[in-house]
């Protein structure tokens, strides 16, 4: 093993002897079968749940597999909750939070970090303080905003604006991008200004080139937050034609069939989980990176 | 912009010359540094500091019929006296209490336990962290629909039942509606406070667990010992972040208990906010309740601080 060589709670002489052999694959395969049940036996449940017919889902005791498989309740889902619309309303929302994320976010914490103009601290400060703010006391205000921009006067309901504008304000990304370009020696900027590269030409060609894997995770962030979010874009997207998918989907429970709701789910969270499994490792490297010197 | 050939040129006052270049350097340097931020500071202007101020002010004035009047106190009046205001605050703290007992432990033995294992590492985190990823409305479903369901075919009163259990009727029971939405919210949210343990176990030196062990602690007293006060700070934070987190409940109580849930057993202070602003038409006094919710996470806030603070 590759890391045989790190010592914790139990040292790892005591795992590999007798007794503490027999412990530790025991609770191995507890841990593991445990595990398994818990976290995938749900989402089991709810993929072939979705297949079972309305009768065999009300029948006792359930059964564990659907014996007459109801593809239909899928197709149900898709076309009765016009799933296609929904899902590219979402996508289309996800990649605009990304595209403005990583423009405005990375542009300030550039600015932040190395242009270091007059009261960026300052701003700095006032940007983490919103991390302090809990989403739901800033709804209404937000909401309220949105629907009359100051100054401009705008309403931005049912515009994809209401949902990237408010996401470029999120300080966590901010702070992230921050600490990772500080990380970049200062000798290799000065190089580059001595060269002549103008600010933009340093952020273009030395410092975003070197930051690949942080760009990955803010912009994996900015996906699964659109995803899952459900409130705002409840009150900003009122419009069927512009409703998200997890909005669409509440939006039809009351009057479809459980199964063609769950089925509906399963659709919902298939996208995310597949983001999930493909960058599972940037993904948590990003939460911890974010929050280990808390 | 002074030109550069100029300054070398006049030679009378060379110094003043100099400092007005590097001053105009000084401010080209900071509008430069300002137009990477503007777009940034702008979204954040809009949508959280004029919004936080706003929110104050909203809640001290009444908007009817377009017209906007100074009403002083009379919206937090009007939201404390609904009698709803006492039934959702006693909620959400309890749903607080009972998503801390079991959602805070929980995760830190689950990443002590995960953080010994040499084998499945890769599967068991992927695991734990794949519902964190579910659309919570598509968890909350599966929940509502196939988990709670309280007849017999419910999954949960089939497994009770199989072990000779009393079945329970889930978010038909006032007593079971907080307890079922802990479970949910729990299952939900557990696999990021594994991970974030789990980075801060490993930080933990190994010679300290060596050391312990040696002066004969056993495994109860080295967690007590060494892991506890190695990973103190981190303890203190995620307890701070899952109580402002949890305060907030509002998606479970509106998918598993259509909103107030029975008898009110799950009306929430976010859900009553969400009420008063966009179905009774009361914005000012969403606001006001809003201005209130943020007054106790602060109370909240400042107790974490004074602990934490006065233990380093």
């Amino acid at each position: 093993m590759a890391d045989s060589g790190t010592r914790t709670l139990i040292s790892q002489a005591q795992l590999r002897r007798g007794r503490g052999k027999v412990i530790y694959w025991t609770l191995l395969t507890v841990v593991v079968a445990g595990f398994t049940l818990v976290f995938l036996g749900p989402l089991y449940w709810m993929v072939t749940g979705a297949l079972k017919s309305g009768q065999e889902i009300a029948q006792t005791p359930p059964t564990l597999w659907p014996h007459d498989p109801q593809t239909q309740n899928y197709v149900d889902a898709w076309n009765n909750l016009a799933l296609a619309k929904l899902m590219f309303n979402t996508f289309y929302y996800a990649a605009g939070a990304v595209f403005f994320q990583l423009v405005f976010d990375t542009a300030a914490a550039y600015a932040l970090s190395k242009l270091r103009p007059i009261f960026g601290n300052l701003i700095l400060g006032l940007m983490l303080a919103t991390l302090m703010i809990p989403a739901m006391v800033l709804i209404v205000p937000q909401y309220v905003t949105a629907i009359d921009l100051p100054i401009i006067g705008i309403n931005l309901l049912d515009s994809p604006w209401a949902i990237w504008l408010p996401l470029i304000a999120n300080a966590f990304n901010i702070f992230l991008l921050k600490r990772f370009f500080d990380s970049i020696p200062e000798d290799l900027i000065a190089a580059a200004q001595v060269d002549g590269a103008s600010p933009l030409r340093t952020l273009w060609s030395i410092i975003l080139p070197m930051s690949r894997p942080i760009l990955g995770v803010v912009s994996i962030f900015a996906v699964t937050a659109v995803w899952k979010d459900f409130l705002w874009p409840k009150l900003v997207m009122p419009s069927p034609e512009t409703r998200t998918l997890s909005v669409g989907i509440y939006a039809f429970a009351g009057g479809t069939p459980q199964n063609v709701v769950i089925a509906a789910s399963v659709i919902a969270a298939i996208p995310t989980v597949i983001i999930f499994l493909l960058f599972q490792r940037n993904i948590m490297s990003g939460l911890t990176t974010g929050s280990l010197k808390g | 912009m002074t030109a550069p050939g100029v300054t070398s040129q006049s030679a009378p006052a060379p110094r003043a010359k100099k400092g007005r270049g590097s001053l105009g350097r000084k401010v080209q340097d900071n509008l430069t540094g300002h137009a990477f931020l503007i777009g940034a500071v702008v979204c954040f202007a809009l949508f959280m500091w004029y919004p936080m101020v706003r929110g104050i002010v909203m809640s001290f004035q009444r908007t009817r019929r377009g017209e906007t009047t100074w009403v002083g106190w009379d919206n937090y009046v009007r939201i404390v006296a609904d009698p709803s205001f006492w039934t959702a605050w006693k909620n959400t703290f309890l749903f607080t209490l009972l998503a801390l007992v079991l959602g805070y432990a929980l995760p830190f033995f689950v990443a002590i336990l995960l953080n010994e294992f040499r084998h499945a590492k890769g599967y068991l985190r992927v695991l734990v962290y794949l519902p964190v990823m579910l659309p919570p409305a598509s968890a909350l479903f599966l929940f509502k629909y196939y988990a709670y369901d309280p007849s017999d075919a419910g999954l949960f009163n089939a497994i009770l039942k199989s072990l000779h259990l009393p079945t329970s009727e889930w978010m038909q029971s006032p007593t079971m509606t907080i307890p079922a939405m802990v479970l949910a919210s729990t299952w939900m949210n557990l696999g990021s406070a594994v991970l974030i343990y789990l980075a801060s176990l490993q930080n933990i030196p190994g010679e300290l667990y060596e050391a312990a062990e040696l002066d004969g602690a056993g495994v109860w007293r080295r967690i007590w010992n060494v892991t506890i006060p190695q990973t103190r700070l981190i303890l203190a934070l995620l307890a701070m972040l899952q109580i402002v987190a949890t305060m907030q409940l509002f998606i479970e109580p509106l998918i598993l208990a259509n909103g107030a849930g029975t008898q009110d057993s799950a009306t929430s202070v976010a859900y009553l906010i969400y009420q008063h602003g966009f179905f009774q038409n009361d914005l000012n006094g969403a606001a006001a309740l809003g201005v209130i919710m943020l007054l106790v996470l602060a109370a909240f806030s400042a107790v974490y601080v004074r602990l934490t603070t006065k233990q380093d």
